[in-house]
């Protein structure tokens, strides 16, 4: 997400302009990308940033506060948290970000068919409603209640629940673009569907759909934390934020520290994302900007 | 509702991990494991499951939890009041204390306490409940030592205790849900101060407070319940890490317990009872449009 907002292609058409015009207004929003970057260089360089085996096991050292050789203390196996808390940065943005490419992917494709072929719309919207009557972080625990622990199972359980809201947004963006004049121009022109899809309605759904995936990929670190807290997440050999805060959970008396760096970590990184999202939604829809 | 309890159903049949084989241990020949999912009816067809499934929860059966024997629907009962304390106690506080901050972060756009308001409702996105929950523990019960760590006490032991007891776990889990309210109510009012109406109101000399509940805040409101009633799914998934935390034996924790034993029929029934409560509390909301605004009828 950073990447795209940061390194813009050299603004030509106006939608650019105003782009880069209110990301000098929201400072915030700069601030939100810059910290996601750093972290996702964290998460890239973590071997090369003075860590050690995260898995490497010292029980002699155990539960030591943070001191000069261990930046975060250790934990109750003797394992360097300032090493885990960096391989955990992996572990939540590749969770965050395959999420939100994830149900973005599946919202599109579910909700460009529904909004176009009226058939299938009742049949998928009552499974949508059913889904979304389930409380996302309920039934992402519900599914990987009932797998076995992975990465792979967490990324398809967590996007399983948020994909609904993509589906529901992509929809009604349709329906509305579908009554536009000229998407009815070209349907009585004769042009074929696919470049309608391509043409006309993508380009008028992408700046919401943007908006919502950094959203949807904030909420998605939160829920997989959530899932690994309670045990229902990615598998405890995994240096995962949550995992760390998990395994603290019956220590958090005596090693605060054990739960208070991870997260940090897990709190900023969320509030650059969603400050991200707040930034690009004020930029690409200058109407909600007013309000929110 | 219907097509919830199907979609449950479907999802907790589809899935691997045989329950059988958990139920029956290590030590179990295939001959334990057969005579283990005969006496469970795990090897009927599945229309003929799902069936039977519909016919007993229709009449009030979750089933049978696999690993104590005990009702589901009992094990449930057991738990539900410290999870029913936790999420209307955090409900009231969070309304009590969002939509005031909501309307005077409307009333006054643009200065300090509106910034402020917004800045604290992003942070509250940001911030996973049992952070929070462990920060608040840290300073109030540890380092001050005001208020209990953990546990719970029933009401029956007592308002006081019962109270002391939610008050951080309450704070925790609703600081999502404020910082959501709070948003929705200072966007509503801000469209709603923008009316004619309100300029009249004002312009006729009365008091600005009046104009804020009176004229604005009623007519603010729809938005607002909508959002308190959606808002719910954030509460339950929340409570449940919460009741972690805070070790309440709530049905968070039967929840927690029951994923570490591949229990489904008691995550079945719990995903089913939640579902239920979220379904039921968001038509109570629809309802609700109606006091709000007359114009809207059903």
């Amino acid at each position: 997400m950073a990447s795209l907002a940061l390194e813009a292609p050299k603004p030509v058409s106006p939608t650019w302009r105003n782009f880069r015009e209110a990301l000098r207004r929201h400072p915030t929003a700069v601030a939100g990308g810059l910290v996601l970057l750093v972290m996702i260089l964290v998460a890239i360089l973590a071997p090369w940033l003075g860590t050690v085996d995260p898995e490497a096991v010292a029980p002699v050292k155990r539960l030591r506060g943070p001191s000069a050789q261990f930046w975060f203390g250790s934990d109750m196996m003797g394992r360097d948290v300032y090493s885990r808390v960096l391989y955990g940065a992996r572990v939540s943005l590749t969770v965050g970000i395959a999420v939100a490419l994830l149900s973005t992917l599946v919202g599109l494709a579910i909700g460009l068919t529904t909004g176009f072929v009226r058939w299938l719309d009742a049949v998928v919207m009552r499974v949508m409603d059913g889904l979304m009557s389930i409380p996302p972080v309920l039934l992402a625990i519900a599914l990987m209640a009932l797998t076995h622990a992975s990465m792979q199972n967490v990324i398809v359980a967590i996007t399983l629940a948020e994909a609904p809201r993509v589906v529901r947004l992509v929809r009604s963006l349709v329906l509305t673009l579908r009554d536009e004049p000229y998407v009815m121009a070209a349907v009585a022109a004769g042009t074929r569907l696919p470049r309608i899809l391509w043409r006309h309605i993508l380009p008028n759904i992408v700046a919401p759909l943007l908006v919502q995936a950094t959203y949807v990929c904030a909420s998605a670190m939160i829920t997989e934390a959530i899932l690994s807290f309670i045990g229902a997440g990615t598998p405890p050999n995994i240096p995962s934020w949550g995992n760390i805060m998990a395994e603290a959970r019956s220590m958090f008396q005596i090693a605060g520290y054990l739960i208070l760096f991870p997260g940090i970590c897990l709190s900023l990184t969320v509030l650059a994302v969603n400050l991200l999202g707040d930034g690009l939604r004020d930029a690409l829809d200058p109407r909600l900007a007013r309000r929110m | 509702m219907a097509v919830v309890a199907f979609v449950v159903f479907l999802l907790l049949y589809l899935t691997p991990g045989d329950p059988a084989a958990i139920l029956a241990g290590d030590a179990a020949t295939s001959e334990d494991i057969r005579r283990i999912r005969e006496a469970l009816g795990l090897d009927d067809p599945f229309l003929q499951r799902f069936g039977h499934w519909l016919w007993r929860l229709l009449h009030g059966d979750l089933g049978i939890s696999i690993f104590t024997n005990l009702p589901v629907t009992q094990l449930i009962g057991q738990r539900i009041e410290p999870t029913l304390s936790l999420t209307v106690c955090t409900l009231v506080l969070s309304v009590l204390v969002a939509v005031p901050l909501g309307v005077l972060a409307a009333a006054r756009a643009g200065s300090w306490v509106d910034r402020a308001v917004m800045a604290f409702s992003v942070a509250g996105f940001s911030v996973p409940v049992f952070v929070l929950a462990y920060v608040l523990i840290l300073v109030f019960s540890i380092e001050l030592d005001w208020l209990p760590v953990q546990g719970y006490a029933p009401i029956s032991e007592g308002w006081w205790q019962w109270a002391r007891h939610l008050v951080l776990p309450s704070i925790a889990l609703g600081t999502v849900y404020i910082a959501l309210i709070a948003r929705m109510t200072r966007a509503s009012m801000l469209d709603v101060l923008a009316q004619d109406y309100v300029r009249t109101a004002q312009a006729k000399g009365l008091a600005p407070g009046a104009v804020l509940t009176h004229h604005a805040l009623k007519n603010a409101a729809v938005p607002i319940a909508t959002v308190v009633g959606i808002g719910v799914a954030l509460l339950i998934g929340g409570a449940i890490v919460t009741e972690t935390v805070f070790a309440l034996p709530g049905i968070g924790r039967l929840t927690v317990d029951a994923i570490l034993r591949r229990d489904y029929p008691i995550i079945q029934g719990v995903v089913l009872i939640f579902s239920a409560a979220y379904v039921l509390i968001n038509l109570a909301v629809d309802l609700s449009y109606m006091f709000f605004d007359p114009r809207i009828r059903y």
